[in-house]
């Protein structure tokens, strides 16, 4: 019988997760790189006993880290992330102009068809590839390079390049998303770079439709239709029709569209889901109501499933990386919470459980379904 | 070479012992305290060099790879002395090059 392996980088390490297709007892890890930070971990579509962690603190800096079978066995990896040429200046909170500087890497992305090609999005904002498994790290640095790139101002979180989102068909072609700059778009393998945020709208920017400067918190797509692409924004839940080239808001009847983690169901790619936040200075579900919300549209009519989920007195945030989906039929979902637990639903979201009650704030959820 | 210049040469290489903090235990896959190999003299870089010749995931987690300067929240004792801030050229005191004591690394108290 084959199984699910739900990856979860939280505040103190990072847990695996483990359980058959029922998706109803579940194993849970001991913790690995315990008290460390680990923003993301995440396997190779091409090899699913091949997983990639990133490690890192304030203390000791960025590892990398890496298991050649499923997470059972690791070894630290390379670590250098060294920016391409000078770094040049981007801009602080303040308006000022501050160098470059690397701090961690946020998001792990594996090549679809090889396990030893990984995406690196890392803060201050910049796309590292490795081609080697990760022993070495080489940036793109046209990314960087572009000519708004001066401009670029932190999100809350930092200067972060955390989603990287590659063509299913066409490698050649990446989105990738930065806070607080926005969705940078690729079809040359990521030599040169577009902006692709035309149709957004953010009121904290003096000119709110401004091409550059909007915070996005996350990207989603289903492979068989990538045009399409859904935006969770700091305010606002977005989509695109042809590939990040334009965006329209679908935020519809949601009790709030600010929020940070948007995914798609795994076989219907107009069915979306988001964790609607209060504020972006509340950062926690609106009226203590822990409530993921479903379109079956592709947006703009959302209804809330709460089986299972706290609805009072609940004040845990669902941050951007926390939420992803399997590919079992029915589809599978699953988020972690600041408050440390992580919940499935494995029937698309009507009934949720608890897999862990307890552990520390999780920073990022990923699922493989293993044959 | 004489056994009278033998016996007077420094020694190839001092055996220093390094004290880690937890993290950089686990992430070099060791447990106690770790023992390297320094040519004399015997300096705060030349340690930490063989430190991390010995164990490369530690590169980069004591010392930033770029500039080669402590990281800001590592601590470095040495003999009841603080060293952090010594030049890199520094060489370490007596206890640590014979032994008696190990080179602490210390992550600095700051959060939970």
């Amino acid at each position: 019988m084959g199984g699910i392996r739900v990856l979860v980088g939280t505040a103190k390490g990072g847990f695996v997760l483990s359980s058959d297709h029922d998706r109803t007892s579940w194993e849970v890890s001991e913790p690995l790189f315990g008290g460390w930070e680990v923003y993301h971990v995440n396997g190779s579509a091409a090899d699913p006993d091949r997983l990639y962690a990133s490690q890192s603190n304030g203390w000791f800096g960025q590892v990398i880290q890496r298991s050649d079978d499923g997470g059972a066995n690791w070894e630290p990896v390379g670590n250098e992330f060294s920016y391409d040429g000078e770094p040049g200046t981007h801009l602080f909170y303040d308006g000022s102009s501050m160098p470059w500087r690397f701090t961690r890497v946020w998001n792990l992305t594996p090549s679809a068809d090889d396990p030893d090609t990984v995406y690196a999005g890392v803060e201050d904002a910049a796309l590292f590839r490795t081609t080697d498994g990760g022993r070495s790290w080489s940036e793109l640095p046209g990314l960087r390079g572009h000519e708004t790139a001066s401009s670029w101002a932190p999100g809350a979180g930092g200067l972060c390049l955390h989603t990287v989102l590659p063509h299913p068909d066409d490698p050649s072609q990446l989105l990738a998303a930065i806070s607080a700059a926005g969705v940078l778009a690729t079809d040359d393998g990521g030599a040169t770079w577009q902006l692709a945020n035309q149709g957004l709208r953010s009121e904290f920017l003096p000119e709110p439709d401004v091409e550059v400067g909007h915070c996005v918190h996350k990207l989603a797509r289903h492979p068989a239709r990538p045009d399409v692409v859904y935006m969770q924004k700091h305010w606002d839940v977005m989509r695109s029709d042809d590939g990040g080239r334009s965006w329209h808001e679908i935020s519809g009847n949601l009790p709030s569209d600010f929020g940070f983690t948007i995914d798609v169901h795994a076989h219907d790619p107009d069915t979306v889901y988001v964790v609607p936040i209060t504020s972006d200075e509340k950062h926690f579900p609106p009226d203590g109501r822990l409530r993921v919300f479903r379109s079956r549209t592709g947006g703009d009519q959302w209804e809330p499933l709460t089986d299972g989920l706290p609805q009072s007195n609940c004040y845990v945030n669902v941050l951007r990386d926390a939420m992803a989906v399997d590919s079992l039929d029915p589809c599978g979902i699953y988020f972690g919470t600041t408050g440390g637990q992580v919940y499935v639903s494995s029937d698309e979201g009507d009934h949720w459980r608890p897999i862990v009650h307890d552990l520390p704030r999780v920073l990022s959820v990923e699922v493989q379904t293993l044959p | 070479m004489s056994t009278q210049q033998a016996r007077t040469s420094p020694p190839a290489t001092v055996p220093v012992r390094i004290a880690m903090p937890y993290q950089l235990r686990t992430l070099a896959k060791v447990t106690g305290e770790v023992v390297v190999t320094v040519s004399p003299p015997v300096t705060l870089a030349a340690t930490l060099d063989a430190l991390e010749s010995a164990h490369a995931p530690l590169v980069g987690t004591v010392r930033d790879r770029e500039t080669g300067a402590r990281r800001p929240m590592i601590r470095i004792y040495a003999a009841g002395e603080d060293f952090s801030d010594a030049s890199a050229e520094t060489e370490l005191p007596e206890p640590v090059v014979t032994g008696r004591e190990p080179l602490r690394l210390v992550g600095s108290i700051a959060g939970g």
